[in-house]
């Protein structure tokens, strides 16, 4: 069977990344421990994505109450308005959108850097001077990504929900008390458990994808910028695949 | 003389690319040698062959009398302790400072090591380079032959016993180029330091080169001092020397 070209180079993309995702594992266990490395990682991955992520979290709540607000009043259920929205961000909206700026924030400067690395033989220089580049480069940064974005979301759900505030009082008067009460009483285990691992996941993807776009990317400036734009592009395919596969099997677990 | 480096029918292929065909050199203790070549001839294949970055497919490739391709990580990571590599594309970190540049291989391969002498080291080698008031800078803050200086500094601080120098005057200006020959040289003199140079300079082959290797063809196609292979009338070794 004759699958189209672009269909085939992602399937070609996702097993090798794949076996590079394998090595991690292998590599990550062996002695050096780069932890120095990892912390510093750790503080730029996270560090360098919190202000998009709390402004694009902000307004996400915002909106979204705004937008919801007049279908609800049209079934005279405006009352639960902080449920509806609270559910849908701390399910979906918040861990999807923050992992999504993710992408675009960290797996391009990640794909760059490790690219252009690559390009003028750093990872080599690396090698020569007792370092395993795999180990210092690559296992360090999806390590801190894995790590980075769960606390992420955590965040960008909390500033979501006050932005969700703002929008619910604009047009009615609730307490800040009563507006959390709502939501969290209506909030179970099942909701916030599977939203919370899926960001483990999603963050692991946007690390080995930039990595891996940038530690094979080609020869000369073009293969840099080629790789930094392949790995938003393929690690924000996969946030949605992943998204996809979780609601799967937490539905088959009955958590839904 | 007791021989630093043996290769002898080195061999390395990419594909249906033959790069390395049987290809023989050898090194001796404190002796230069140059390697020459046309572009894609396969001479940085060769070097990265020396350090262990490409693994030849067949062939006798021995440092310190230790057969490279079969040694594990750590043999590798120790022999490599005692080879400098200067990359073409220099390679400093551009992410790091002068300092954290030139410290980077002494933390890595030496772990235990006081902070004092590590600053002496760095400043010595500095000093050595011309270039002690750069250290608080970036890559990105330096001139072309500056990162020459200092990438030739970062090889120069593990003290290596050979060093292999890829292209060191290559996109340079002449006067810069010299200065680097230059200071090769006498880096040469101050550390007895053995060396496979890979150069097409002219300048920098007559200054550095004890004996000088033709790789053509996959193989070593010639060898000599640099007056042999000058008077040489072969027209494929007289066109290096027009
Ligand atoms: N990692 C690699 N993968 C595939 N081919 C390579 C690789 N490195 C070098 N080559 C090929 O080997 C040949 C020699 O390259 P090189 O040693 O860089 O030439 P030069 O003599 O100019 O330094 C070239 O044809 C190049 O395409
Ligand atoms: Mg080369």
């Amino acid at each position: 069977m004759l699958l189209p070209t672009k269909f085939r180079r992602f399937l070609e993309d996702t097993g090798l990344i794949t076996r590079f995702a394998g090595h991690y594992f292998s590599q990550g266990v062996k002695p050096r421990l780069e932890l120095a490395e990892l912390i510093r990682q750790c503080y730029i991955i996270g560090y360098s994505s919190l202000g998009l992520v709390a402004l694009t979290g902000f307004i996400m709540g915002l909106v979204l109450t705004m937008q919801l607000r007049p279908a609800l009043v049209n079934y005279g259920v405006a009352s639960q308005l902080p449920v509806m929205v609270g559910i849908a961000i701390v399910r979906e909206i918040g861990p999807v959108i923050t992992a999504l700026i993710f992408a675009g924030k960290i797996a391009s400067s990640v794909g760059a850097e490790l690219g252009s690395m690559k390009v003028t033989e750093q990872i080599d220089a690396m090698e020569v001077s007792g370092t395993n580049p795999f180990k210092y480069l690559v296992v360090t940064r999806v390590a801190a990504s894995t790590l980075m974005l769960p606390i992420l979301v955590l965040v960008g759900d909390a500033i979501s929900l006050g932005g969700a505030f703002i929008g619910v009082n604009i047009k009615g008067v609730t307490s800040l008390h009563l507006f959390f009460r709502q939501i969290l009483d209506n909030l179970s285990f099942g909701d916030v458990l599977p939203a919370f691992i899926k960001t483990w996941f999603f963050g692991f993807a946007v690390g080995v994808v930039g990595c891996y776009k940038g530690y094979t990317s080609s020869k000369g400036t073009e293969g840099v910028g080629r790789a930094a734009n392949s790995a938003v592009v393929l690690s924000s395919i996969l946030i949605f695949i992943i998204d996809l596969i979780v609601v799967q099997v937490t539905d088959v677990m009955g958590l839904n | 003389m007791e021989n630093v480096i043996v290769i002898e029918h080195l061999c390395k292929r990419f594909g249906s690319n033959i790069v390395l065909d049987e290809f023989s050199l050898t090194v001796g203790k404190e002796e230069n040698v140059v390697v020459m070549g046309k572009s894609g001839a396969g001479k940085s294949v060769l070097i990265k062959c020396i350090i262990g970055l490409l693994k030849p497919d067949s062939g006798k490739l021995l440092v310190f009398d230790q057969n490279i391709p079969e040694l594990d990580h750590e043999e590798l990571d120790r022999v490599r302790a005692r080879v400098g590599f200067l990359f073409q594309s220099n390679a400093l970190y551009d992410s790091m400072t002068v300092r954290k540049n030139l410290e980077f291989p002494l933390r890595r391969h030496w772990i235990r090591i006081t902070q004092k002498e590590v600053d002496d080291m760095v400043t010595e080698v500095l000093e050595n380079v011309g270039l002690a008031e750069t250290v608080d800078k970036l890559p990105e803050e330096l001139s072309g032959g500056m990162r020459k200086r200092i990438a030739l500094a970062r090889t120069l601080i593990l003290k290596p016993e050979i060093i292999l120098y890829d292209e060191p005057t290559t996109g340079l200006d002449p006067v810069t180029g010299r200065e680097i020959s230059q200071l090769i040289v006498e880096m040469q003199k101050k550390y007895h330091t053995a060396s496979i140079i890979i150069s097409h300079d002219m300048h920098c082959v007559k200054l550095t080169a004890d004996k000088v290797s033709l790789l053509m063809g996959g193989r070593c196609y010639a060898e000599g001092t640099y007056t042999q292979l000058e008077q040489s009338t072969d027209p494929k070794i007289k066109q290096f020397f027009e």
